[in-house]
Protein backbone atom coordinates (compact mmCIF):
# COMPACT_ATOMS: atom_id res chain seq x y z
CA UNK A 1 0.00 0.00 0.00
CA UNK A 2 2.76 1.89 1.06
CA UNK A 3 5.02 1.32 -2.19
CA UNK A 4 2.10 2.43 -4.74
CA UNK A 5 1.20 5.48 -2.25
CA UNK A 6 5.16 6.58 -2.51
CA UNK A 7 5.65 5.50 -6.53
CA UNK A 8 4.14 9.03 -7.51
CA UNK A 9 6.14 11.43 -6.02
CA UNK A 10 8.83 9.16 -6.56
CA UNK A 11 8.35 9.41 -10.41
CA UNK A 12 7.73 13.45 -9.96
CA UNK A 13 10.99 13.88 -8.13
CA UNK A 14 13.40 11.78 -9.52
CA UNK A 15 16.79 11.88 -8.17
CA UNK A 16 16.08 14.24 -5.60
CA UNK A 17 13.51 11.52 -4.06
CA UNK A 18 16.17 9.83 -1.51
CA UNK A 19 17.02 13.23 -0.50
CA UNK A 20 12.85 14.26 0.49
CA UNK A 21 12.08 10.78 1.47
CA UNK A 22 15.23 10.81 4.29
CA UNK A 23 14.10 14.29 5.39
CA UNK A 24 10.23 13.37 5.52
CA UNK A 25 11.55 10.21 8.41
CA UNK A 26 13.80 12.55 10.14
CA UNK A 27 10.80 14.90 10.41
CA UNK A 28 8.34 12.04 11.76
CA UNK A 29 11.34 11.31 14.17
CA UNK A 30 12.05 14.88 15.23
CA UNK A 31 8.21 15.98 15.35
CA UNK A 32 7.06 13.44 18.13
CA UNK A 33 10.32 14.09 19.92
CA UNK A 34 9.84 17.17 20.36
CA UNK A 35 5.93 16.89 21.48
CA UNK A 36 7.85 14.31 23.71
CA UNK A 37 10.05 16.97 25.25
CA UNK A 38 7.31 19.36 25.59
CA UNK A 39 5.23 17.14 27.25
CA UNK A 40 8.23 15.62 29.39
CA UNK A 41 8.46 19.01 31.42
CA UNK A 42 4.78 18.54 32.15
CA UNK A 43 5.02 15.46 33.80
CA UNK A 44 8.23 16.03 35.50
CA UNK A 45 6.51 19.24 37.31
CA UNK A 46 3.56 17.07 37.65
CA UNK A 47 5.65 14.31 39.22
CA UNK A 48 7.61 16.49 41.67
CA UNK A 49 4.23 17.73 42.59
CA UNK A 50 2.74 14.48 43.46
CA UNK A 51 5.86 13.45 45.04
CA UNK A 52 5.61 16.63 47.02
CA UNK A 53 1.97 16.07 47.85
CA UNK A 54 0.85 18.97 45.25
CA UNK A 55 -1.15 18.57 42.10
CA UNK A 56 1.27 20.18 39.75
CA UNK A 57 -0.02 22.50 36.99
CA UNK A 58 -3.86 21.68 36.32
CA UNK A 59 -5.25 24.98 35.06
CA UNK A 60 -3.52 25.74 31.27
CA UNK A 61 -5.99 24.25 29.67
CA UNK A 62 -7.25 23.89 25.50
CA UNK A 63 -10.49 25.33 24.81
CA UNK A 64 -11.83 25.38 28.53
CA UNK A 65 -11.99 21.79 29.03
CA UNK A 66 -11.62 21.40 32.65
CA UNK A 67 -10.58 17.87 32.72
CA UNK A 68 -7.47 18.81 30.51
CA UNK A 69 -6.73 20.88 33.14
CA UNK A 70 -2.98 21.35 33.13
CA UNK A 71 -2.39 19.89 29.17
CA UNK A 72 -1.63 23.05 27.90
CA UNK A 73 1.19 24.34 30.09
CA UNK A 74 3.91 23.02 27.71
CA UNK A 75 2.07 24.54 24.34
CA UNK A 76 1.81 28.17 26.95
CA UNK A 77 5.68 27.88 27.81
CA UNK A 78 6.79 27.35 24.81
CA UNK A 79 4.72 30.16 23.53
CA UNK A 80 5.92 32.70 26.59
CA UNK A 81 9.40 31.95 25.80
CA UNK A 82 9.00 32.19 21.93
CA UNK A 83 7.79 35.62 22.68
CA UNK A 84 10.40 36.78 25.17
CA UNK A 85 12.76 39.22 24.13
CA UNK A 86 16.33 37.33 23.03
CA UNK A 87 19.25 39.45 24.56
CA UNK A 88 22.41 39.37 23.36
CA UNK A 89 25.03 40.52 25.39
CA UNK A 90 27.31 44.02 23.92
CA UNK A 91 30.53 42.00 24.17
CA UNK A 92 29.52 38.76 22.91
CA UNK A 93 30.29 37.15 19.48
CA UNK A 94 27.03 37.18 18.52
CA UNK A 95 27.17 34.00 15.58
CA UNK A 96 28.55 31.84 18.10
CA UNK A 97 26.12 32.98 20.35
CA UNK A 98 23.50 31.61 18.99
CA UNK A 99 24.95 28.97 17.69
CA UNK A 100 25.72 27.42 21.12
CA UNK A 101 22.28 26.72 21.61
CA UNK A 102 21.98 24.92 18.45
CA UNK A 103 25.14 23.13 18.38
CA UNK A 104 23.88 21.70 21.77
CA UNK A 105 20.30 20.84 20.69
CA UNK A 106 21.62 19.10 17.06
CA UNK A 107 23.77 15.85 18.14
CA UNK A 108 20.70 15.25 20.65
CA UNK A 109 18.59 15.12 17.91
CA UNK A 110 21.08 13.58 15.43
CA UNK A 111 21.98 10.82 17.52
CA UNK A 112 18.24 9.40 16.97
CA UNK A 113 19.04 8.25 13.97
CA UNK A 114 20.55 5.07 15.02
CA UNK A 115 17.98 3.92 17.17
CA UNK A 116 15.67 0.93 16.28
CA UNK A 117 11.74 1.55 17.58
CA UNK A 118 11.21 -1.87 16.40
CA UNK A 119 12.89 -4.59 14.55
CA UNK A 120 11.99 -3.09 10.96
CA UNK A 121 11.95 0.82 12.52
CA UNK A 122 15.12 2.25 12.12
CA UNK A 123 15.96 5.38 10.03
CA UNK A 124 19.42 4.09 9.83
CA UNK A 125 20.77 0.62 10.52
CA UNK A 126 24.42 1.06 10.73
CA UNK A 127 26.95 -1.10 12.23
CA UNK A 128 28.69 1.01 13.82
CA UNK A 129 25.85 2.55 15.93
CA UNK A 130 27.41 2.40 19.37
CA UNK A 131 30.30 4.62 18.05
CA UNK A 132 28.38 6.80 16.48
CA UNK A 133 26.40 7.73 19.69
CA UNK A 134 29.54 7.92 21.70
CA UNK A 135 30.59 10.64 19.25
CA UNK A 136 26.91 12.49 18.97
CA UNK A 137 27.13 12.68 22.51
CA UNK A 138 30.11 13.66 23.30
CA UNK A 139 29.75 16.71 20.54
CA UNK A 140 26.90 17.92 22.79
CA UNK A 141 29.34 19.40 25.07
CA UNK A 142 30.60 21.77 22.55
CA UNK A 143 27.40 23.92 22.35
CA UNK A 144 28.48 24.30 26.53
CA UNK A 145 31.92 24.95 25.49
CA UNK A 146 30.72 27.97 23.21
CA UNK A 147 27.88 29.30 24.81
CA UNK A 148 30.25 29.89 28.05
CA UNK A 149 33.01 31.42 25.56
CA UNK A 150 30.71 33.43 23.61
CA UNK A 151 28.63 35.10 26.46
CA UNK A 152 32.17 37.12 27.17
CA UNK A 153 31.14 36.72 30.53
CA UNK A 154 33.56 35.36 33.31
CA UNK A 155 30.46 33.62 35.26
CA UNK A 156 29.57 31.56 32.17
CA UNK A 157 32.77 30.78 30.79
CA UNK A 158 33.70 29.11 34.40
CA UNK A 159 30.56 28.07 34.22
CA UNK A 160 30.91 26.20 31.08
CA UNK A 161 34.24 24.71 31.94
CA UNK A 162 32.39 23.39 35.59
CA UNK A 163 29.83 21.75 33.02
CA UNK A 164 32.30 20.57 30.68
CA UNK A 165 34.63 18.95 32.41
CA UNK A 166 31.66 17.27 34.85
CA UNK A 167 30.76 15.88 31.47
CA UNK A 168 33.43 15.08 30.08
CA UNK A 169 34.59 12.92 33.31
CA UNK A 170 31.09 10.92 33.08
CA UNK A 171 31.73 10.59 29.44
CA UNK A 172 34.33 8.14 30.55
CA UNK A 173 32.33 5.98 32.81
CA UNK A 174 29.24 5.42 30.31
CA UNK A 175 31.96 4.34 27.63
CA UNK A 176 33.28 1.64 29.69
CA UNK A 177 29.59 0.86 30.29
CA UNK A 178 29.36 0.85 26.91
CA UNK A 179 32.50 -1.48 26.90
CA UNK A 180 30.79 -3.99 28.81
CA UNK A 181 27.53 -4.10 26.39
CA UNK A 182 29.30 -4.56 23.68
CA UNK A 183 31.62 -7.11 25.03
CA UNK A 184 28.13 -9.17 26.06
CA UNK A 185 26.23 -8.20 22.25
CA UNK A 186 29.17 -8.75 20.04
CA UNK A 187 27.94 -5.89 18.10
CA UNK A 188 27.84 -2.33 17.62
CA UNK A 189 24.59 -2.55 16.04
CA UNK A 190 21.95 -1.24 18.41
CA UNK A 191 19.26 -3.49 16.67
CA UNK A 192 21.80 -6.41 17.25
CA UNK A 193 22.17 -5.36 20.48
CA UNK A 194 18.81 -5.68 21.60
CA UNK A 195 18.32 -8.83 19.31
CA UNK A 196 21.12 -10.56 21.40
CA UNK A 197 19.27 -9.57 24.70
CA UNK A 198 16.51 -12.10 23.44
CA UNK A 199 16.08 -15.41 24.96
CA UNK A 200 14.03 -17.55 27.26
CA UNK A 201 14.59 -15.92 30.29
CA UNK A 202 12.37 -12.99 29.23
CA UNK A 203 13.01 -10.25 31.71
CA UNK A 204 15.60 -11.64 33.30
CA UNK A 205 17.88 -12.47 29.84
CA UNK A 206 18.69 -8.79 29.06
CA UNK A 207 21.60 -7.26 30.35
CA UNK A 208 20.76 -5.54 33.18
CA UNK A 209 20.85 -8.39 35.42
CA UNK A 210 25.03 -9.89 33.88
CA UNK A 211 25.80 -6.35 33.60
CA UNK A 212 23.97 -4.38 36.96
CA UNK A 213 26.96 -2.48 37.89
CA UNK A 214 27.30 -1.44 34.73
CA UNK A 215 23.49 -0.38 34.10
CA UNK A 216 23.44 1.59 37.47
CA UNK A 217 26.86 3.36 36.49
CA UNK A 218 25.26 4.11 33.17
CA UNK A 219 21.84 5.49 34.29
CA UNK A 220 24.21 7.59 37.07
CA UNK A 221 26.59 8.58 34.68
CA UNK A 222 23.74 9.59 32.10
CA UNK A 223 22.24 12.36 34.86
CA UNK A 224 25.34 13.40 35.21
CA UNK A 225 25.92 13.65 31.65
CA UNK A 226 22.57 15.68 31.01
CA UNK A 227 23.44 18.09 34.00
CA UNK A 228 20.74 16.68 35.60
CA UNK A 229 19.67 16.98 39.48
CA UNK A 230 21.41 15.66 42.02
CA UNK A 231 24.46 16.98 39.48
CA UNK A 232 22.88 19.92 37.70
CA UNK A 233 25.64 22.43 39.16
CA UNK A 234 24.91 24.30 36.07
CA UNK A 235 21.59 25.71 37.21
CA UNK A 236 21.56 25.46 40.35
CA UNK A 237 19.94 29.16 40.88
CA UNK A 238 20.73 29.03 44.57
CA UNK A 239 23.73 28.79 44.73
CA UNK A 240 25.64 28.94 41.52
CA UNK A 241 25.80 30.49 37.94
CA UNK A 242 25.82 28.21 35.13
CA UNK A 243 26.92 28.87 31.37
CA UNK A 244 23.52 30.04 30.14
CA UNK A 245 23.22 32.91 32.87
CA UNK A 246 23.66 35.24 29.46
CA UNK A 247 21.09 33.79 27.55
CA UNK A 248 17.14 34.78 27.40
CA UNK A 249 14.25 33.77 25.73
CA UNK A 250 14.37 31.62 22.53
CA UNK A 251 17.93 30.79 23.11
CA UNK A 252 16.83 29.57 26.75
CA UNK A 253 14.57 27.77 25.81
CA UNK A 254 16.92 26.34 22.94
CA UNK A 255 19.48 25.03 25.62
CA UNK A 256 16.54 22.94 28.18
CA UNK A 257 15.17 21.98 25.04
CA UNK A 258 18.26 20.22 24.37
CA UNK A 259 18.65 19.00 28.46
CA UNK A 260 15.25 17.44 27.86
CA UNK A 261 16.06 15.61 24.37
CA UNK A 262 19.76 14.66 26.15
CA UNK A 263 17.37 13.09 28.99
CA UNK A 264 14.64 11.39 26.30
CA UNK A 265 17.80 9.89 24.62
CA UNK A 266 19.96 8.76 27.19
CA UNK A 267 16.39 7.15 28.63
CA UNK A 268 16.00 5.31 25.46
CA UNK A 269 19.90 4.27 25.32
CA UNK A 270 19.61 2.45 28.64
CA UNK A 271 15.86 1.08 27.89
CA UNK A 272 17.99 -0.18 24.50
CA UNK A 273 21.05 -1.61 26.21
CA UNK A 274 20.25 -2.71 29.45
CA UNK A 275 16.64 -3.49 29.13
CA UNK A 276 15.61 -4.71 26.49
CA UNK A 277 14.95 -2.66 23.66
CA UNK A 278 11.70 -3.45 22.04
CA UNK A 279 11.41 -7.04 23.63
CA UNK A 280 8.35 -7.31 26.09
CA UNK A 281 9.35 -9.39 29.51
CA UNK A 282 6.40 -11.57 28.76
CA UNK A 283 6.63 -14.81 27.50
CA UNK A 284 5.76 -14.88 23.38
CA UNK A 285 2.68 -17.15 24.17
CA UNK A 286 0.69 -14.05 25.93
CA UNK A 287 -0.45 -12.53 22.45
CA UNK A 288 -0.63 -8.49 22.34
CA UNK A 289 1.50 -8.29 25.31
CA UNK A 290 3.80 -11.19 24.55
CA UNK A 291 4.94 -9.33 21.56
CA UNK A 292 7.67 -7.27 21.75
CA UNK A 293 7.28 -3.60 19.45
CA UNK A 294 7.63 0.08 19.55
CA UNK A 295 4.81 0.14 23.04
CA UNK A 296 7.44 -1.51 25.00
CA UNK A 297 10.23 0.58 24.08
CA UNK A 298 8.12 3.37 25.03
CA UNK A 299 7.28 2.10 28.20
CA UNK A 300 11.00 1.48 28.82
CA UNK A 301 11.80 4.86 27.96
CA UNK A 302 9.07 6.51 30.05
CA UNK A 303 10.01 4.30 32.56
CA UNK A 304 13.82 5.63 32.96
CA UNK A 305 13.06 9.25 32.18
CA UNK A 306 10.33 9.07 35.07
CA UNK A 307 13.34 7.75 37.31
CA UNK A 308 15.36 10.51 36.20
CA UNK A 309 12.35 13.28 37.57
CA UNK A 310 12.52 10.80 40.83
CA UNK A 311 15.85 11.29 41.09
CA UNK A 312 15.62 15.36 41.21
CA UNK A 313 12.33 14.96 43.19
CA UNK A 314 14.81 12.75 46.10
CA UNK A 315 18.50 13.68 46.05
CA UNK A 316 19.91 17.06 47.45
CA UNK A 317 22.41 18.82 44.82
CA UNK A 318 26.02 17.69 44.49
CA UNK A 319 28.95 19.62 45.56
CA UNK A 320 31.31 20.08 42.55
CA UNK A 321 34.19 18.16 44.30
CA UNK A 322 31.74 15.38 44.95
CA UNK A 323 30.35 15.23 41.66
CA UNK A 324 34.58 14.49 40.30
CA UNK A 325 35.01 12.00 42.88
CA UNK A 326 32.53 10.10 42.15
CA UNK A 327 33.03 9.92 38.45
CA UNK A 328 36.85 10.08 38.79
CA UNK A 329 37.13 7.49 41.41
CA UNK A 330 34.02 5.34 42.05
CA UNK A 331 32.66 4.86 38.52
CA UNK A 332 35.71 4.63 36.41
CA UNK A 333 37.38 1.50 38.95
CA UNK A 334 33.88 -0.09 39.22
CA UNK A 335 33.36 -0.41 35.62
CA UNK A 336 36.84 -1.30 34.79
CA UNK A 337 36.64 -4.05 37.46
CA UNK A 338 33.69 -5.28 35.87
CA UNK A 339 34.63 -5.49 32.22
CA UNK A 340 37.24 -8.01 34.02
CA UNK A 341 34.67 -9.38 35.71
CA UNK A 342 32.88 -9.86 32.47
CA UNK A 343 35.57 -10.96 30.28
CA UNK A 344 36.69 -13.88 33.00
CA UNK A 345 32.50 -14.87 33.25
CA UNK A 346 32.26 -14.89 29.36
CA UNK A 347 35.06 -17.65 29.13
CA UNK A 348 33.10 -19.85 31.43
CA UNK A 349 29.89 -22.07 30.25
CA UNK A 350 28.29 -19.84 32.92
CA UNK A 351 27.77 -17.56 30.80
CA UNK A 352 24.07 -17.92 29.54
CA UNK A 353 23.47 -14.92 27.11
CA UNK A 354 25.20 -15.33 23.47
CA UNK A 355 26.06 -18.72 22.10
CA UNK B 1 35.36 -3.43 63.05
CA UNK B 2 36.25 -5.40 60.13
CA UNK B 3 32.19 -6.56 59.86
CA UNK B 4 31.65 -3.01 59.99
CA UNK B 5 33.12 -1.78 57.24
CA UNK B 6 32.45 -4.41 54.92
CA UNK B 7 28.84 -3.45 56.25
CA UNK B 8 29.20 -0.05 55.45
CA UNK B 9 31.41 -0.85 51.51
CA UNK B 10 28.10 -3.06 50.85
CA UNK B 11 25.56 -0.78 51.98
CA UNK B 12 27.81 2.39 49.85
CA UNK B 13 27.62 0.11 46.87
CA UNK B 14 23.79 -1.56 47.16
CA UNK B 15 23.16 2.44 47.07
CA UNK B 16 20.95 1.38 50.29
CA UNK B 17 20.30 4.84 51.30
CA UNK B 18 19.80 6.28 48.49
CA UNK B 19 16.65 3.46 47.84
CA UNK B 20 15.59 4.46 51.30
CA UNK B 21 15.42 8.20 50.19
CA UNK B 22 13.78 7.21 46.87
CA UNK B 23 11.21 5.08 49.25
CA UNK B 24 10.02 8.23 50.83
CA UNK B 25 9.43 10.19 48.07
CA UNK B 26 7.96 7.44 46.02
CA UNK B 27 5.38 6.76 49.23
CA UNK B 28 4.45 10.33 48.72
CA UNK B 29 3.49 10.44 45.55
CA UNK B 30 0.75 8.34 46.27
CA UNK B 31 -0.55 10.38 49.72
CA UNK B 32 -3.34 12.13 48.93
CA UNK B 33 -2.44 15.60 48.06
CA UNK B 34 -3.04 18.84 49.97
CA UNK B 35 -3.24 21.46 47.30
CA UNK B 36 -6.06 24.12 47.76
CA UNK B 37 -7.23 25.15 43.92
CA UNK B 38 -7.54 28.89 45.17
CA UNK B 39 -10.71 30.48 43.87
CA UNK B 40 -12.66 27.56 43.52
CA UNK B 41 -11.59 26.48 47.08
CA UNK B 42 -10.20 28.63 50.54
CA UNK B 43 -8.13 28.06 53.18
CA UNK B 44 -9.88 28.30 56.54
CA UNK B 45 -9.26 31.59 58.38
CA UNK B 46 -9.20 32.85 61.98
CA UNK B 47 -11.42 35.29 63.87
CA UNK B 48 -7.85 36.87 64.65
CA UNK B 49 -6.89 37.08 60.82
CA UNK B 50 -5.43 40.81 59.70
CA UNK B 51 -6.35 41.62 56.17
CA UNK B 52 -8.16 44.72 54.59
CA UNK B 53 -8.40 47.90 57.22
CA UNK B 54 -11.80 49.10 58.28
CA UNK B 55 -13.35 52.20 60.64
CA UNK B 56 -16.32 51.07 62.56
CA UNK B 57 -19.29 52.87 64.44
CA UNK B 58 -21.37 52.50 67.10
CA UNK B 59 -24.36 51.22 66.89
CA UNK B 60 -26.23 54.36 66.94
CA UNK B 61 -24.18 55.35 63.68
CA UNK B 62 -21.47 57.74 65.18
CA UNK B 63 -17.77 57.11 64.29
CA UNK B 64 -15.84 55.07 67.04
CA UNK B 65 -12.56 56.83 66.46
CA UNK B 66 -11.46 59.73 68.63
CA UNK B 67 -8.41 60.58 66.65
CA UNK B 68 -6.55 59.81 69.53
CA UNK B 69 -4.10 58.77 67.32
CA UNK B 70 -2.21 56.08 69.06
CA UNK B 71 -2.41 54.22 65.55
CA UNK B 72 -0.69 56.55 64.02
CA UNK B 73 2.16 56.37 66.99
CA UNK B 74 2.14 52.65 66.82
CA UNK B 75 2.59 51.94 63.64
CA UNK B 76 5.61 50.45 62.13
CA UNK B 77 5.53 51.28 58.62
CA UNK B 78 4.49 54.56 59.22
CA UNK B 79 1.60 53.96 56.97
CA UNK B 80 -1.60 56.07 58.99
CA UNK B 81 -2.20 59.60 58.50
CA UNK B 82 -4.57 61.22 60.74
CA UNK B 83 -5.84 64.44 61.05
CA UNK B 84 -8.55 65.98 63.14
CA UNK B 85 -10.46 68.85 64.57
CA UNK B 86 -13.46 69.49 66.78
CA UNK B 87 -16.80 69.05 65.93
CA UNK B 88 -19.24 71.33 66.70
CA UNK B 89 -20.52 69.19 69.84
CA UNK B 90 -17.42 69.54 71.27
CA UNK B 91 -15.99 65.92 70.45
CA UNK B 92 -12.60 65.73 68.41
CA UNK B 93 -13.11 63.87 65.27
CA UNK B 94 -10.89 62.74 62.44
CA UNK B 95 -10.80 64.92 59.27
CA UNK B 96 -8.67 62.87 57.64
CA UNK B 97 -7.73 58.54 58.02
CA UNK B 98 -5.54 57.38 55.69
CA UNK B 99 -3.74 53.91 55.41
CA UNK B 100 -1.36 53.66 52.68
CA UNK B 101 -1.24 49.80 52.51
CA UNK B 102 1.38 49.64 50.26
CA UNK B 103 3.10 50.40 53.26
CA UNK B 104 1.08 48.57 56.01
CA UNK B 105 2.43 45.35 57.26
CA UNK B 106 -0.18 43.68 58.55
CA UNK B 107 0.96 43.76 61.93
CA UNK B 108 -2.11 44.42 63.91
CA UNK B 109 -0.62 47.20 66.04
CA UNK B 110 -3.08 49.34 64.83
CA UNK B 111 -6.07 47.17 66.06
CA UNK B 112 -3.99 46.07 69.50
CA UNK B 113 -3.78 50.22 70.10
CA UNK B 114 -7.16 51.34 69.54
CA UNK B 115 -8.97 52.29 72.69
CA UNK B 116 -12.35 52.45 71.25
CA UNK B 117 -12.17 49.74 68.99
CA UNK B 118 -12.20 51.87 66.14
CA UNK B 119 -10.00 50.69 63.79
CA UNK B 120 -9.59 46.80 62.96
CA UNK B 121 -8.20 44.23 60.26
CA UNK B 122 -11.14 42.32 58.34
CA UNK B 123 -10.81 38.52 57.11
CA UNK B 124 -10.86 40.51 53.38
CA UNK B 125 -7.68 39.68 51.67
CA UNK B 126 -9.15 39.72 48.06
CA UNK B 127 -8.48 43.33 46.98
CA UNK B 128 -6.36 44.90 44.68
CA UNK B 129 -5.54 48.37 43.26
CA UNK B 130 -4.60 49.20 39.07
CA UNK B 131 -2.17 52.11 40.27
CA UNK B 132 -0.06 53.00 43.38
CA UNK B 133 -2.56 55.47 45.04
CA UNK B 134 -5.33 53.16 44.49
CA UNK B 135 -4.17 51.29 47.70
CA UNK B 136 -4.18 54.15 49.59
CA UNK B 137 -7.42 53.68 51.41
CA UNK B 138 -8.96 56.58 53.05
CA UNK B 139 -11.40 57.94 55.64
CA UNK B 140 -14.76 57.34 54.13
CA UNK B 141 -13.73 54.15 52.39
CA UNK B 142 -12.37 52.68 55.67
CA UNK B 143 -16.17 53.61 57.28
CA UNK B 144 -18.05 52.06 53.97
CA UNK B 145 -15.67 48.66 54.21
CA UNK B 146 -16.66 48.61 58.00
CA UNK B 147 -20.63 49.01 57.49
CA UNK B 148 -20.42 46.39 54.94
CA UNK B 149 -19.06 44.18 57.04
CA UNK B 150 -20.14 45.25 60.59
CA UNK B 151 -21.62 41.67 61.22
CA UNK B 152 -18.83 39.63 60.87
CA UNK B 153 -16.29 42.17 62.27
CA UNK B 154 -18.57 42.09 66.09
CA UNK B 155 -18.29 38.48 65.14
CA UNK B 156 -14.97 37.76 65.38
CA UNK B 157 -13.85 40.48 68.16
CA UNK B 158 -16.74 38.78 70.09
CA UNK B 159 -14.78 35.25 69.19
CA UNK B 160 -11.28 36.70 70.38
CA UNK B 161 -12.75 38.40 73.50
CA UNK B 162 -12.05 35.98 75.99
CA UNK B 163 -7.92 35.84 74.70
CA UNK B 164 -7.81 39.83 75.62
Amino acid sequence: MLDSLLAYPQALLGPLWPVVWTLVKIMLIVAPLMLCVAYLTLWERKLIGYMQIRKGPNRVTFFGIRWLGGWAQPIADGLKLLVKEVIIPTGSNKILFVLAPVMALGPALAAWAVIPFSPELILSNIDAGLLYLMAMTSLGVYGIIIAGWASNSKYAFLGSLRSAAQIVSYEIAMGFSLVGVLMASQSLNLAEIVKAQQNSAGAFGWFWLPLFPLFITYLIAGVAETNRAPFDVAEGESEIVGFHVEYSGMTFAVFSLAEYSAMILISTLTAIMFLGGWLSPFPASWGLIGTGGFGWLFAKIFFVASLFLWFRATFPRYRYDQIMRLGWKVFIPVTLVWIVVLGAWMQTPLWIWWK
Amino acid sequence: MMIQSIRKFFNTFLLFELLKGMAVTGRYLFARKITVEYPEEKAPQSPRFRGLHALRRYPNGEERCIACKLCEAVCPALAITIESEQREDGTRRTTRYDIDLTKCIFCGFCEESCPVDSIVETRIYEYHGEKRGDLIYTKPMLLAIGDAYEEQIAQDRAADAKYR
